[in-house]
């Protein structure tokens, strides 16, 4: 098992106190393609952002790959998120002031590899993504759907055994969409990554080959 | 840094303006110094001035307010009994005689009677000649030195005016030297306007007996004047019975305490240079401090998208601190070629004078400026490393 949670609560304490996870117990085997569905105020980014180790839990266990994710220091933390973790965001989140080849970099950099090395690799990724003539341009200069593969690029650099994606189409149109999708299939097929996605999409989700749905911070599957 | 030029611009012209203000300032008053110096030059620097003055105190049967002049004979009783004095030599001055040679004339002239000796207080810059000697003044001949200004009026053609003769009120002297010295000291009249003539000439030709103006005295190499002015007022008081207590009446000027005096007055100066010149500086740095603060709260999404992926907080710590130590160094090294290009200009208009800073003040400014950008950065830093990857998420 990749990813084990045994359990997971956690409560915001913004002033009132808001139980958004109540107990989730989640298998996923590495490999697999999911999708996590549910409605907005169903603690399914607050799931993810534990699964990315973005954010904690209050009580339960995170089993990754063997170790148990709780308390981890910053670093530690850090070192997780680069090694084990890829990251697609729906507002793509690159840093606009870096061309792509730039932003893919990025991850290795703060793996501290060679400046020409990395430079050489995130070429690489961005040839088979179909990006190589946009390498040396930036963010505000590409479409929306290049600058996801763009960020797809940039969260496969580092061979992360998991790719957390939150909404990867939702500010894409529905072709891109598909295309994305697609992408992130072939990926799955092809690098053995597992993906995990979280959408509250049903097309997304029916090209997923397993799909978890939350609802007020309970499983349903 | 590099996406908002102007605001990059903008804050660093804070500390680039600070450090200019400071190595200019501190430049100039090395230069200005340096010019202020030059009016001292040829002057010794251990001479003290004696002046006869009223007394204000009754003393052995005479009343207070009474006049009295210094004498040849205190020359040789100063020599005497102050034996850790090494030059006395006296002076007296007939302002504004009028030096006249065919049809030039010069009416500012200042006949001033010396000894030989008085080379050794104000050195000359001789030009032409020799400068008055002691035979000149035992066989008290009609011989003078003229100065600069004396020269250029009474011979505009130039050339060496030795053996020639000029006019100084009645009497004829012989030109035997020119003194080019540019000094602006005056001891009773400046020696640019002088026309030198034996001192016994001049008590003689002028009436006045044995009286004299004034003498300068010089301590021996080693002997701080001013602890030698009690026994020379005792030395003089004996003679002219005034009381050696009594210091109005004998005025003793001291240059030791004159160029301490300069030299207090430009310390003074400095220590307010360094205190506008770091004060500028620390406001420009807490200017850069103030910016990027708010350039990190703007670079929210930014520091949680590298927290993401892998960056540590000591990583998104040392990327704050280059920016900060970079944009305040910049900055530095800028304020430095301004104002060595400042001080360059200056120091062309004013040749000769050193108005340009130190390379190793330049290094250790610079220095200083990269620390002060490690410090700005402290704050920015931290409030970044505060920064949760999960905010790159949130702030969308």
């Amino acid at each position: 098992m990749l990813i084990d949670l045994k359990d997971i609560n956690k409560t915001y304490n913004n002033g009132q106190p808001l139980h958004v996870l109540k107990g989730i117990t989640l298998g996923i085997e590495a490999g697999e393609f999911v999708s996590i569905m549910g409605a907005s105020g169903s603690g399914k980014s607050t799931l993810l952002n534990i699964l990315g180790i973005l954010d904690n839990y209050d009580t339960g266990e995170y089993w990754l790959d063997g170790t148990l994710i709780k308390n981890l220091s910053e670093r530690q933390g850090a070192d997780y998120r680069n090694r084990m973790i890829g990251f697609i965001f729906q507002s793509f989140n690159l840093i606009s002031f870096k061309t792509a080849v730039e932003n893919v970099e990025l991850p290795l950099f703060y793996q501290g590899v060679s400046r020409r090395k990395r430079h050489a690799m995130a070429m690489e990724y961005l040839d088979r993504l179909g990006l190589k003539d946009w390498a040396s341009h930036y963010p505000n200069e590409m479409s929306g759907g290049q600058k996801q593969r763009v960020a797809i690029a940039r969260a496969l650099i580092t061979h992360p055994r998991i790719i957390l994606a939150d909404e990867p189409t939702g500010a894409l149109d529905s072709k891109t969409s598909v295309e994305v999708m697609d992408l992130l299939a072939q990926l799955n097929r092809e690098e053995k990554v597992t993906m995990i996605i979280v959408t509250h999409d049903p097309t997304v989700a029916s090209k997923t080959r397993r799909t978890i749905r939350i609802k007020d911070g309970i499983i349903e599957e | 840094m590099t996406r908002n030029k102007s605001r990059s611009l903008l804050t660093g012209f804070g500390v680039f303006w600070g450090l200019f203000m400071l190595l200019f300032m501190l430049g100039g008053g090395n230069g200005f110094k340096a010019m202020m110096m030059k009016n001292f030059e040829g002057f010794a620097t251990n001479t003290a001035i004696l002046v006869a003055d009223r007394t204000t105190k009754p003393y052995k049967g005479f009343q207070d307010g009474r006049g009295w002049s210094l004498e040849t004979g205190d020359i040789e009783r100063l020599r005497r009994m102050v034996p850790q004095l090494d030059v006395v030599t006296p002076s007296l001055s007939i302002w504004s005689s009028s030096a006249v040679r065919e049809e030039y004339s010069y009416s500012d002239a200042v006949v001033k009677g010396i000894g030989a000796e008085y080379r050794q207080v104000e050195e000359p810059v001789l030009k032409y000649g020799r400068y008055l000697n002691e035979m000149d003044i035992l066989q008290e001949r009609k011989v003078c030195v003229i100065g600069r200004r004396v020269y250029d009026e009474l011979f505009p053609e130039g050339g060496d005016p030795c053996g020639k003769y000029i006019r100084a009120g009645a009497i004829y002297y012989q030109v035997v030297g020119v003194d080019f010295s540019a000094s602006n000291i005056s001891v009773n009249g400046n020696s640019q306007d002088a026309v030198l003539i034996p001192f016994p000439v001049a008590q003689k030709i002028y009436h006045r007996g044995n009286r004299i103006d004034l003498i300068c005295v010089t301590g021996r190499p080693g002997v701080t004047l001013s602890t030698l002015e009690t026994r020379i007022r005792e030395v003089i008081a004996e003679n002219h019975f005034f009381d050696p207590t009594d210091k109005p009446a004998l005025f003793i000027i001291d240059t030791e305490q004159l160029f301490s005096m300069v030299d207090t007055l430009f310390t003074g100066i400095n220590l307010l240079i360094w205190l506008v010149g770091l004060g500028t500086i620390l406001a420009g740095a807490i200017g850069v401090s103030n910016i990027m603060l708010v350039t990190v709260k703007e670079r929210t999404i930014e520091i949680g998208i590298r927290r993401a992926i892998g960056a540590t907080p000591r990583d998104i710590l040392s990327q704050i601190m280059m920016e900060s130590v970079a944009l305040t160094s910049a900055a530095g090294v800028l304020g430095i070629m301004f104002t060595v290009a400042c001080l360059a200009v200056l120091e062309k208009s004013n040749p000769g004078m050193p108005f340009q800073i130190g390379f190793w003040s330049a290094i250790l400014a610079l220095v200083l400026v990269a620390l002060l950008g490690v410090v700005t950065g402290l704050a920015p830093a931290t409030r970044a490393m505060a920064i949760k990857p999960v905010d790159a998420m949130r702030d969308e």
